[in-house]
């Protein structure tokens, strides 16, 4: 098992290498590049797919719809979709990568936020009728407020995975981190593709304990355990990347 | 992996119209044939053998959780980790080591890995869900652990467990494809080398919808098989 260990240390040589810290292909610009492809992409997601949930959530309508779109998605390799927006007018590299990530992002956002808003207490829903709120009020000032926990568990499921999948977009001439790798395995440097895996791999735990924080903060105490393992059975609508 | 080097420098895109690049043709699907072919057959081989390692992995491990419920905390915490972590990345960390390298058993533990948290979390909740009345029943007509366990648990939460199935062969069959990068991509090969070969979208469509096609052909066929399992199920909605 010496040469898994030499790997390693060539890894960190590659890590501590200045020269792999500049220009377009330095550590620095590929991250830049990654966060905001993710940003961008979960960004469009949100706004198709957060007022949809919201309207179906709110008349109750579309439960169905919900399920078939985060089964069939999941069908669909994310590869496959990459590819296919490149070789489209939308041409290869960044924005090809953005609308393809954005589909994916779309189920987990959906479906949660939709449970969000369903599964509100029908009796607080009631309620607010009573008072005489209207049908917009109900929405956007209890069932909303009310559903934020499971919508921040979404946002959480959709953007890990874009984090993830955003490293394939190097295979097919898009940026980001995914880039040291798949360059890496195209000279045949060992080093420099574990250092890769090891930057991928810490950013997207990074991210993921980042916006599980989020998460808590915007759960209210009493809600926690319970909002938790409903996100367990939630987050298999996410895609594996 | 040759074919992955210089791929961020632009291929020259054809211009002339549509019609030089068509997303569908039978001449591709014809004089491709043979590779079509092999790897639809590699990709069905590489799905089945990764959902029935994952299985035979995730049944004890979830059994275990099941019996001694501390365990149940580690066992999802560190699947869930693995789950994380990028596919790209897994790969990145396994070709280096002396016992995989660039071979089909990388892409096989890779993706056995991804499967798993699927496959334990449903068969834990499948079994957890076992009402105690049926339980404490089976206790009292004299089954013994390992009886109640495979005659009455598992039949119990089988409909939970096979839909477990159905999300990791589904999964699998769509993340089979990022093995290209070890060189074993079944039908993802195809949908590369479309890319590299001047976006031969003929190419990359065909290979793109035969693996939709067979994930859901696989999700319609496990459906249909969890029905056959659990007739007592139907008219549920289970």
């Amino acid at each position: 098992m010496t040469v898994p260990m030499n790997a390693l240390g060539d890894a960190f040589v590659w890590l501590n290498d200045p020269l792999n810290y500049q220009g377009s292909t330095g550590v620095p610009y590929l991250t830049y590049e990654h966060l905001y492809i993710t940003g961008f992409s979960v960004l469009i997601a949100s706004v198709i797919a957060l007022p949809l949930a919201l309207a179906l959530g709110h008349t109750g309508r579309g439960g169905g719809l919900t399920v078939v779109v985060s089964n069939v998605s999941r069908a669909i390799p994310t590869l496959a979709l990459l590819t296919i927006f490149a070789a489209t007018s939308i041409g290869f590299g960044n924005r090809a990568t953005i609308i393809a990530l954005a589909v994916f992002a779309i189920p987990p956002l959906l479906t949660n936020t939709y449970v969000g808003v369903r599964e509100v207490d029908r009796d607080v829903v009631e309620a607010a009728r009573g008072m005489g709120l209207s049908g917009r009020s109900v929405l956007l000032r209890v069932e909303l407020p009310l559903a934020v926990p499971l919508i921040a568990a979404g946002f959480r499921t959709a953007t890990v995975q874009v984090v993830a999948t955003a490293t394939l977009a190097a295979l097919v001439g898009g940026g980001g981190l995914g880039r040291i790798i798949t360059d890496g395995f195209g000279q045949q440097d060992q080093p420099q593709i574990l250092a890769g895996g090891i930057l991928v791999a810490l950013l997207a735990l990074v991210t993921e304990g980042v916006l599980a924080l989020v998460q808590r903060s915007v759960t209210p105490g009493r809600e926690r355990p319970r909002v938790l393992r409903r996100r367990a059975a939630l987050d298999t609508s996410a895609e594996v990347a | 992996m040759p074919f992955l080097s210089g791929v961020r420098a632009a291929p020259s895109v054809s211009t002339s119209g549509e019609a030089a690049n068509p997303w569908f043709s039978w001449d591709y699907v014809q004089d491709n044939w043979a590779d079509l072919q092999k790897a639809f057959v590699d990709h069905v081989l590489l799905s089945v053998e990764t959902v029935v390692i994952g299985l035979l992995v995730a049944f004890p491990l979830a059994i275990l959780a099941h019996r001694y419920h501390r365990l149940a905390a580690p066992v999802l915490g560190i699947s869930g980790v693995l789950y994380t972590i990028p596919s790209l990345a897994l790969f990145a960390f396994l070709v280096p080591l002396d016992a995989f390298g660039p071979n089909r058993r990388t892409v096989l533990f890779g993706l056995v890995m991804y499967a798993l948290l699927v496959l334990v979390r449903n068969i834990l909740t499948g079994l957890e869900g076992v009402p105690e009345d049926v339980r404490e029943a089976a206790k009292g007509m004299g089954y013994g652990r390992a009886r109640l366990l495979w005659q009455v648990e598992v039949p119990v939460a089988l409909p939970t467990i096979m839909a477990g199935v159905r999300v990791a062969t589904v999964s699998t069959v769509a993340l089979v494809t990022v093995g290209v990068v070890v060189g074993y991509g079944g039908l993802g090969g195809l949908i590369l080398r479309g890319f590299q070969n001047n976006f031969y979208r003929a190419e990359i469509l065909t290979a793109s919808v035969l693996t939709v096609a067979l994930g859901l052909t696989f999700d319609v066929l496990l459906a249909g098989a969890t029905r056959l399992m659990t007739p007592w199920s139907r008219g549920r909605g289970a």
